[in-house]
Formats: structure tokens, sequence, C-alpha cells
């Protein structure tokens, strides 16, 4: 069963689902979050799970002018990432370019009635029809979802920020931009520590940078960033105060058959995600997925081809850019399938038990709600056969970067350009 | 054409090459025409680069390194040999190196591999080794070295190139980094490095400027040194000059040593008024 959803008016930037799965937040080139609730499953309806609706919607961050650069910051939220929730508010941290901020989510479903020195419109009572002094009252209301900044991390990032991640901790989290990752504690915003810096003393020589990190999921002293080299580096934050150097360093050898102009660049990782087991972590490159076990650094233990068709199509994906684009991919609950975004608002999804792997298309055409989706099938060569697609015939504008699985059952977000699609499994 | 089983052998006839060879020539022609294809694209998107709101430094790394790969494997081939002996004909030493992009050797080098762009910015320009550091802060002249120079901005030089590889004659060349003198030699001095100074062939005495070149983004440099402008260091190194400067070249030397037009050599009476000049560059430059 899916549905699509469209609330977004601007591209959708980033999707992630909270602890729980109850709530997906979605954040958008035009600065906006919105969250989507999950409807408590509905005891009438027994083949139908909870639907996703509208929940909040908040402007997180507005566009910004640099004045020293003249540059304008855009707005654009990078990365979304919820914390783990404590009481009945919920939290997230929302990150454009230069500043995460900290959002409170609390919903408010009662108000007080019977005040003494206002009236119910808010109008100030006659102080001489003040004759009785009541206690006031809280009443019901309709629910009114409140969302509030309650820290801003400003001003410690030169570069772009491309990555937060919440630490097993609950106290702190990190941020990184092309060349700099730093730790912050959640209630300190005047200063955070510089953890990592890769920048080199003369500018002239850089050649790589950061383009993913995340915290280990277990492990509050362990995290790892990926670079534009197809390189993850592995540091504890217990060997030193500045993680330059690594403890792991994971790289797969070149194929020197394979080798190209492109190499390096459809070898840059896009993104770089743990296993919910915090054994396996995986990357995603422009043409495949990598899953790496932490114990062995020097290639990974299963490597899936996305979409290897385009291998022979690497000058014009580089010419029109695509080449660049970034993918991110994830892994369900369970860290026994993985999924990631193609073109043509194609996503795919790998079983890492049965090594079967499938093709999807988000779209509204193909897919009516409550309808099974249909696998798709590219073309390399020869005869297309009926249903397929051929690889000049895919659309590389619509390209399915963002996608989120839930942390508990199958249900998916996929987001292809300003359109959410949620997908889940149908029971039976 | 050829008959099944027996070796292929050059054919007889006018023809020189043999059909393998020449199928090979053309696949390789072919590989270069690509290459070179690929490098001008990838200057083009790093020339983009500067327009957007804030360039994508993944991005730019990521094409720079492109560049440099597809360079260095010019080099390599011997085809940016071929083009450095264009220039021997012209009477300059095959040992004078050329450096097109001011940018980047803005802070010396100690190796003295090809810099980036050298190759890129004008096809066929050899690279020399610029002397240039962040700040424009002193001057030496002296009087026993007879080949100082100036060490011109080369951001005027990526801003005369065309991108697809003009033809440069000498003068072209002589202009851009000098502005005056028809077959004045370019010869630079890497102060720290361990090279001696080079003298080839024909010298003239000008001003080595030892810690970066003229213009006005060094001097305000200088006053915002403090400043983290590391970022748009970056989006004009790879970019090259994103505006013309305020005095070029001509002005410069108009303005060292405005009777420079014979080829020979240098004296010391041209020191002399070069000095005299300095304070009026420094003045220029600082008031720009």
């Amino acid at each position: 069963m899916q549905f699509p959803q469209q609330i977004h008016t601007d591209i959708i930037s980033t999707v992630e689902f909270n602890c729980s799965g109850e709530l997906l937040a979605t954040g958008d080139k035009g600065g906006r979050v919105v969250i989507f609730q999950r409807e408590q499953e509905s005891k009438n309806r027994l083949l139908s799970r909870g639907e996703y609706n509208v929940y909040s919607t908040f402007q997180s961050h507005e566009p910004e002018f640099d004045y020293l650069k003249s540059l304008e910051i855009e707005e654009k939220i990078n990365k979304i990432r919820w914390l783990p929730q404590q009481n009945a508010a919920h939290f997230l941290l929302s990150a454009n370019d230069k500043t995460i901020k900290l959002w409170k989510i609390s919903e408010r479903d009662k108000r007080a009635e019977g005040y003494n020195l206002k009236d119910e419109d808010g109008r100030l009572r006659d102080q001489f029809r003040i004759t009785t002094l009541r206690v006031p009252v809280l009443m019901p209301m309709d629910l009114m979802v409140e969302a509030s900044p309650r820290r801003i991390f400003a001003n410690a990032h030169t570069y772009h920020i491309n990555s937060i991640s919440v630490n097993s901790d609950y106290e702190t989290y990190l941020s990184a931009d092309d060349l700099r990752i730093n730790l912050w504690h959640l209630e300190i915003t005047d200063r955070s520590f510089n953890i990592v810096d890769i920048k080199p003393a003369n500018m002239e020589e850089l050649t790589e940078v950061i383009t993913a990190a995340e915290c280990h999921p277990h492990q509050c002293n362990a995290f790892v960033y990926s670079s534009s080299k197809g390189t993850i580096r592995l540091c504890d934050m217990r060997a030193a105060a500045l993680c330059d150097r690594h403890s792991k360093f994971f790289e797969e050898p070149e194929d020197p058959s394979s080798r190209s102009f492109f190499s390096e660049i459809i070898s840059s990782i896009s993104d770089v995600k743990f296993s919910h087991s915090g054994r396996y972590m995986m990357t995603r490159d422009y043409l495949s997925v990598k899953v790496w076990d932490l114990n062995m650094e020097n290639r990974p233990v299963e490597t899936y081809q996305v979409h290897e068709y385009l291998r022979s199509k690497l000058c014009s994906l580089y010419e029109n850019d695509c080449i660049f684009d970034k993918f991110e991919c994830c892994w369900n609950g369970s860290d026994s399938a993985i999924m990631t975004g193609s073109y043509n608002n194609f996503f795919r999804m790998f079983d890492r038990n049965t090594r079967r792997d499938i093709t999807l298309e988000a779209s509204r055409e193909n897919s009516k709600p409550r309808a099974m989706l249909k696998p798709r099938k590219v073309c390399t060569g020869g005869k297309r056969k009926k249903d397929e697609i051929s690889v000049d015939s895919l659309d590389f504008n619509k390209k399915i970067l963002h996608t989120a699985w839930h942390p508990k059952e199958n249900v998916i977000a996929v987001a292809a350009t300003n359109n959410l699609y949620i997908f889940q499994d149908k029971i039976n | 054409m050829f008959s099944k089983g027996t070796k292929r052998k050059f054919s007889d006839g006018g023809e020189e090459i043999s059909d393998e060879s020449l199928l090979g020539a053309r696949v390789a022609s072919s590989y270069s025409l690509q290459r070179q294809s690929l490098l001008d694209m990838s200057l083009i998107k790093l020339q983009l680069c500067h327009m957007l709101v804030e360039p994508n430094l993944c991005r730019s790394v990521l094409i720079a390194n492109t560049v440099r790969q597809i360079q260095e494997e010019m080099t390599h081939d011997g085809s940016w040999h071929m083009v450095t002996e264009a220039f021997c004909s012209a009477g300059q030493s095959p040992s004078e190196r050329l450096v097109a992009t001011e940018v980047l050797c803005r802070s010396r080098e100690q190796d003295a591999e090809p810099k980036l762009f050298s190759v890129i910015s004008y096809e066929g320009c050899r690279e020399e080794e610029v002397v240039a550091d962040e700040t424009l802060c002193s001057v030496s002249v002296s009087d026993t070295v007879s080949n100082v120079c100036l060490a011109g901005r080369m951001g005027q030089c990526w801003e005369k190139s065309e991108l697809s590889g003009v033809e440069r004659d000498e003068e072209a060349l002589e202009d851009s980094r000098l502005g005056s003198g028809e077959d004045e030699e370019i010869d630079t001095e890497d102060g720290a490095s361990t090279e001696s100074p080079k003298t080839i062939g024909q010298v003239f005495g000008t001003f080595e400027i030892k810690n970066g070149s003229p213009g006005p983004d060094s001097a305000l440099e200088e006053l915002f040194s403090d400043v983290d402008t590391s970022y748009y260091d970056l989006d004009t190194m790879l970019t090259g000059m994103q505006s013309a400067p305020k005095m070029g070249p001509y002005d410069l030397l108009d303005s060292l040593a405005p009777s420079h037009s014979s080829p020979s050599i240098v004296s010391t009476p041209n020191c002399r008024s070069d000095l005299n000049e300095l304070d009026h560059i420094m003045e220029i430059i600082v008031g720009s």
C-alpha cells in the first residue's frame, strides 16, 4: 500500500524516521520541516496499517547572507536527526550548510480556562467585576503541535555541513563539514570541540574532502567519516583530542582494469551508515553500495551494484553533473536488507540473506494507493523486452537521493524531488 | 585486405604506415581527443564554479583532481613534452618552465612538479616557477644578480588565455607577464628553493618581488590576514581570476622602467631607477 504525499513545494532534501518510527520528518530546500505522524492502527480496518499524516510544519532555517564573503547561505535542510525520546515532547536536530538547530516539538491538547484577570478572549476583565476568586481549570482543546527552537548551534563551520549524528550517550552529537568534524554538547551552544581537521596548511594542496560522518550506534567513543577518495576512517575519541589519526582505515583496492578518469569521482562516498547492530557499516558510492565488516579493513564483505549500466555513460553523466549526485542509503530494522535510490525515480532494495534485489519506481502514474508496486527493470542492451526501460530513456532529473526505512517495520519513505512516497508491506 | 593467417606487414607502395599502426594511431588520437575534450569540459566546470551561490567544495575538488590526473597523463605521455618542444624552436630554452596561474603558486612549492593549471591555461605554454607569497612586503634588488625579474600576475595570463587553447606566441606571453618589451626573457627565482636563478637567454632587469604578485588582492589579504578566507582562496584558486586587476602589468612596468624597450640587459642604472620607482609602486598597490 502506498500513497504519495505532496506537501513540499520545494525539493525534499532529507528524510528521517524517529526512533520509534511513529514520526517521519522531512526537510526541504526552502528550509521547511514537515513531520508526519502515523495514525494509530484502527481495529476496524484490520487490513490497513496506520497511515502517515501531517503532524507539524515549521520553518527551520531562513536564508542568510555572509557579508564577509558576499555569499548567500542557503536555507536548504541538509540533514535531520531525531533525538531519542525522553519525555512527552520530541526533539530533532536540523542542519543547513552552516547552522544546526535543536527543535522541540510538543503537543498541547489542554487549555486553562477560568482565569481571574482576563476572560476567555484574553481581554482584561474590569477590576470591579471580579468578585470571587476561582482556580483555572484545564479543559481539553483541539490538538495543537508546537515547534520551538531550543538551541542554535552556529558559527562553527566554515564549510558546508554534510552530516550530523547523535551520539549514543544522548548528550553529544557530531557535525561534519567538508574539512572538519565538530563535537557538540546538546546543552552548550557557544562552543564545540573540533575532533577532525583535514584542512591542509596550503589550500592548494587540497585533494580530499569529508563527505559523511556518523557516530557508532553503541560505542559513544567511536565514529566514522568517509571521504571523496572512497576511504572510510574509524576514529576513537579516547585516543586523542584531535582524531586526525584514524584507528581503522577502510579502503578497497582499485581494480586496475576498470580504471578511467572518472574512477576517483565514482569512488567518492556519498553516504555512510552503521548497521543497527553496530558490527557493519554501509557506504554508497556512485555506482554501488558496499557493506563493510568493521573488523576487516581491506575490502567490503558485500558489494551491490545499483546501476552498473551507467558505467558506460560516465562521460555524459560528468557533463551534466549527475556524476556528483549524492545518493543516500539505509538499513532496515533487522539489518537484513538495504535500500538506496537511483534515477528515473527508481529505488533499489537488496536482501542481504537471499541476495535478491528489486527495482521499484516511485511515481504517481504507476502506483495507485493500496496497489502493489511492480518491479522495474532497466534494459542494458539488445532487445528491449516489454515493460523494460532502456538506459537512454532514463530521466536523470528524477533522482531519488533520500530514502528512509522504519526502524522496526517494513515501512519505507522515498523522496522523489518534491514528492514523498510512503510504502508499507502488505500483511498476509 | 589481409590474407588470413598471415602476419600483417607494412603494405607496399606508397603507404608508409601499415594499417594496423594506422588503426592504432587513430585510436590513440581519438583517445587524446577525448581526453582533451574532457580536460576542456573540466576547466569550464571549474570556471563556472564561482558563479554559483557558493561552490560545492567536494565537486570542485573532484574536478580539480580529474584535471590534475589528465595533466599528469599528458605529461607522462609525452604529449606535453611535444608541446614544449614547439616553443623551443622559438628560441627559448627548454629548461624554462612557466606557470600559468599565479593563484596556485601563491606560496612556493618545494617540488617543481607541474602546477595544476599550467598546462591548461595555455595550450603549449611552458611552466615557470613563479615567486609568489601571501604578503607583498619586501622587494629585493641585488646588483649582482643580473636576472631578477618581475613575477607577474599569472591570473592575468589565465584571463588572457582561451580555455580551448589558443595558440600563444611569445609576444602574448611576454605581454601578459611583463607588459613591455618584446623579447624579454622571463626569469624567475624560486627564492627559498635550492635552485639557483636561471640565466637563460636574454636577461633584463626588473624587480624580483619575493613576496607575492603585485595586485590589489594581495594587499587586501594583508589587511584581512586574520580573517579566514580560505574558502574564498580555494574559489579563486580553482577558477582563476574573478575580476580584472585594478592595475595591469603594463601599468606596473611602465611605472618601473618606461624606457625598457630594449631586449638587452640589466644594468645597474636601471636598477637604481627601479628602486626610485618602488615607492610609487607601493603606493599604487596599497592604495588600490
